[in-house]
């Protein structure tokens, strides 16, 4: 059979199920007000929110590559557009943008204008240091180990504090080769 | 230059126009992000009860902004005041916003005068969540509770709101059903209002 080839977008976004994303939204907003009653220090929550987003990340790299059907990216360059393209638009219906490439292609940043998770929320000031949307860091840390990449991904501009966009800076470490449970020759 | 401009910067979230609520976000997404606040509140906890408490206070703060927003935008700031107007609000209204459909069926409860029943074949929050035996009659639709309670009680209807599960013959998976129990209060003043 054909490889099929890897679909758009827009394309599988609209072929999923959808839920109303604010209820999304008022979700993810109880998870953190939750979290910060119970850890109380924002270092603590910035770090339980990226350890969630990796398990989810880990677990939906799976129904990622099973629902867009993209092929083995090539290089960083293009898992990175795939991950602002596709990834984005295909769970929470919106579009990034990849720009910031270095000299040698190991780290970029990752472009959100628009952001479901941040409708209707504003931080107050006792949580500055909170990195509300660090869910998505951690998602793409997850998913990206997934892929033999192990990656850094950190927050460079964020709008509740101020800034006109979202900029994820994810950074490519190593490649780690797949490594296979058992011995050929046995 | 006119027509080249960034997106307004507002200083205040509360200035910012609101959204027509049609954006939606993939089902996965928000099974993903369900499944963590489960796994995160069962490390929280000892036992089955706590957890659908901490579930269902989840759930309450959801409810209680739904009704703000929903009063404000669909309702044009109108407030329900009586009793039969506020069920059919959530069992319509708010049911449509959150999961895409009104809610399967809405029932007076038989036996005692205060209890309502929202029931519902599948929750859309119990899609991909399976309970292990050892868990009894824990359900995640504690959360789904927690919405409806956070919205009758801001609304000034306070209520205990569970969630169960029904069997039904002929069906693999039970049906769910939210039991709404008014305080006195709201009976007697319906009561009042005639």
């Amino acid at each position: 059979m054909a490889p099929l080839a890897p679909r758009s977008g827009d394309a599988i976004f609209a072929s999923v199920e959808r839920v109303n994303a604010e209820l999304f939204t008022l979700t993810y907003g109880a998870i953190v007000r939750q979290l910060l009653t119970d850890l109380e220090e924002v270092e603590e929550v910035n770090k339980q929110l990226e350890q969630m987003g990796y398990n989810i990340g880990i677990r939906l790299i799976d129904e990622f590559l099973a629902k867009s059907n993209v092929s083995r990216c090539t290089d960083f360059k293009e898992t990175a557009e795939v991950i602002a393209k596709v990834g984005f638009k295909m769970f929470l219906g919106v579009t990034a943008s990849v720009s910031n490439w270095d000299a040698d292609g190991t780290c970029c940043s990752i472009i959100l204008e628009d952001n479901p998770l941040v409708d209707f929320v504003e931080l107050p000031d006792t949580c500055q240091g909170l990195y509300y949307c660090n869910v998505l860091s951690g998602v793409i840390r997850g998913a990206l180990e997934m892929v033999s990449m192990k990656t850094e991904v950190t927050w460079v501009r964020d709008m509740l504090r101020g800034d006109d966009a979202f900029e994820l800076q994810v950074k490519l470490l190593k490649q780690v080769p797949e490594e296979y449970p058992y011995k050929d020759d046995e | 230059m006119i027509g080249v401009g960034k997106i307004k910067q507002y200083s205040n979230v509360l200035d910012k126009p609101l959204a027509k609520g049609k954006q939606e976000v993939s089902l996965s997404a928000f099974a993903f992000l369900f499944s963590e606040l489960v796994q995160y509140n069962q490390t929280q906890v000892d036992n089955i009860a706590e957890l659908e408490r901490r579930l269902e206070d989840a759930g309450y703060a959801v409810g209680a902004r739904v009704l703000e927003l929903l009063c404000h935008r669909d309702k044009g700031n109108r407030r329900e005041t009586r009793l039969l107007g506020i069920l059919s609000f959530v069992h319509s209204t708010v049911w449509k916003v959150l999961f895409g459909k009104v809610a399967d069926s809405l029932e007076k409860g038989t036996e005692h005068e205060d209890e309502y029943m929202i029931s519902e074949k599948e929750l859309l929050v119990n899609r991909f969540i399976s309970i292990p035996k050892d868990m009894g009659t824990f359900n995640c639709g504690a959360f789904v509770a927690g919405i409806v309670r956070g919205v009758l009680d801001s609304a000034g209807f306070p209520a205990v709101v569970t969630a169960h599960f029904v069997p039904m013959e002929g069906q693999q998976r039970p049906r769910t059903t939210i039991l709404i129990k008014f305080a006195e209060e709201v009976l007697r003043r319906e009561a009042r209002l005639g």
